[in-house]
């Protein structure tokens, strides 16, 4: 073995794993607000945005983030919110 | 008024048995009359951290269906006179809880006691939503690692939405987040979440920090919750988090790593060659 080589490996021993913690974080800021902003929504809507997407597509080229589905509820009714962007030159 | 207090958590392994019987010791033990309930059906195991397993006659679902009544089945706590437990069945039944059933019997208990603390079983099935519905408080039980905060946060959701107080519109219950098993050294080490990183994910005002403990698994082996214990450092954690419950101000211990001046010196100097 060679010095070199055994610097090396003293030098790996020494080194600390990389940190982790922050990894943790950032991924769990993400996901939980991804979550957040699905929380107490209807199981129905995803498949509603399907359907919807399905209906437009019959007649104009779109794309599949281009129809947003959102309920929000106020005090006594609900709002269903259609938002749909078409492609330009329409 | 009775107060009823939910020890939740959606991931299992986390520390809610431990924590419901740590709890429920410390807040008879300050002299409130206190029942605890283990809503997991199927798979009881207060009993066990409890040590009363070989005293259990009667259960939960043995009251709701009528089978026995709720002073037969309610055990007295060997160490604290005015402890009473109310351990699970073992049925493999998944409907033997119901809604009226649990509402019968948190009335009843209602009637005599101070506290009533529900031991909320894993995942968000019946009997975790039902261990939750009547709540005043709930005492969300987290790890400082992501599975567990993830759950946390939809437990968060659910106690937002799916509980009594928040289907009559009353005020909402108030939620406490207990962080268990955790270790200040792996923290410095920066191998895992911090007491802020999830303070701030979670944003829910914190009851304590219940350091990992060695404790914790001895007094599980001799059934005497680890409140008990109050020479050890979980012991100490959890009657500190029951003093902040019963709104006494006491300051947060076990989140520091410990260590002489040497140790830290060490440890100042090993950051600085990385």
């Amino acid at each position: 073995m060679t010095i070199a080589n055994k610097i090396s490996r003293i030098l790996d021993y020494l080194k600390r794993p990389e940190k982790t913690s922050h990894f943790a974080k950032e991924r769990l800021q993400i996901i939980i607000a991804h979550e957040r902003g699905t929380r107490d929504k209807p199981d129905y809507l995803a498949a509603l945005q399907k359907d919807l997407l399905d209906v437009i597509a019959k007649y104009v080229a779109i794309d599949k983030e281009a129809v947003k589905v959102d309920l929000e509820r106020k005090d006594g009714y609900s709002v269903l919110e259609l938002n749909v962007t078409l492609p330009e030159g329409l | 008024m009775t107060k009823i207090i939910v020890i939740t958590s959606g991931k299992g392994g986390v520390g809610k048995t431990t924590t419901s019987a740590s709890f429920a010791v410390g807040l008879a033990s300050r002299g409130f009359k206190t029942a605890v309930i283990d809503f997991d059906i199927g798979l009881r195991n207060l009993d066990l951290i409890m040590g009363c397993e070989r005293r259990v006659v009667y259960d939960f679902v043995n009251v709701i269906r009528n089978e026995a009544n709720l002073n037969q089945a309610l055990i007295r706590d060997k160490h604290i006179k005015d402890l009473f437990i109310l351990p699970a069945s073992q049925t493999r039944d998944k409907d033997a809880l119901t809604l009226e059933g649990v509402s019968t019997v948190l009335d009843e208990l209602s009637k005599t006691f101070d506290y009533v603390v529900c031991d909320s079983p894993a995942g968000i099935e019946r009997g975790a939503q039902l261990a939750m519905y009547f709540a005043d408080s709930a005492i969300v039980v987290t790890n400082p690692e992501v599975s567990s905060v993830r759950d946390s946060d939809r437990m968060l959701g659910l106690l937002s939405s799916k509980t009594k107080r928040a289907e009559e519109g009353r005020e909402p219950l108030t939620e406490h987040l207990l962080l268990t098993r955790y270790s200040p050294k792996r923290v410095a080490r920066g191998d895992m979440l911090s007491l802020s990183d999830v303070n701030e994910i979670l944003a829910i005002p914190l009851l304590g920090v219940i350091p990992e403990s060695q404790a914790v698994l001895r007094a599980s082996n001799s059934g005497d919750p680890v409140i008990l214990d109050k020479e050890s450092d979980a012991g100490q954690a959890y009657l500190d988090a029951v003093g902040r419950f019963l709104g006494e101000k006491i300051p947060h211990r076990f989140i520091e790593e410990k260590g002489n001046w040497l140790k830290r010196l060490l440890n100042f100097k090993e950051k600085e060659t990385v």
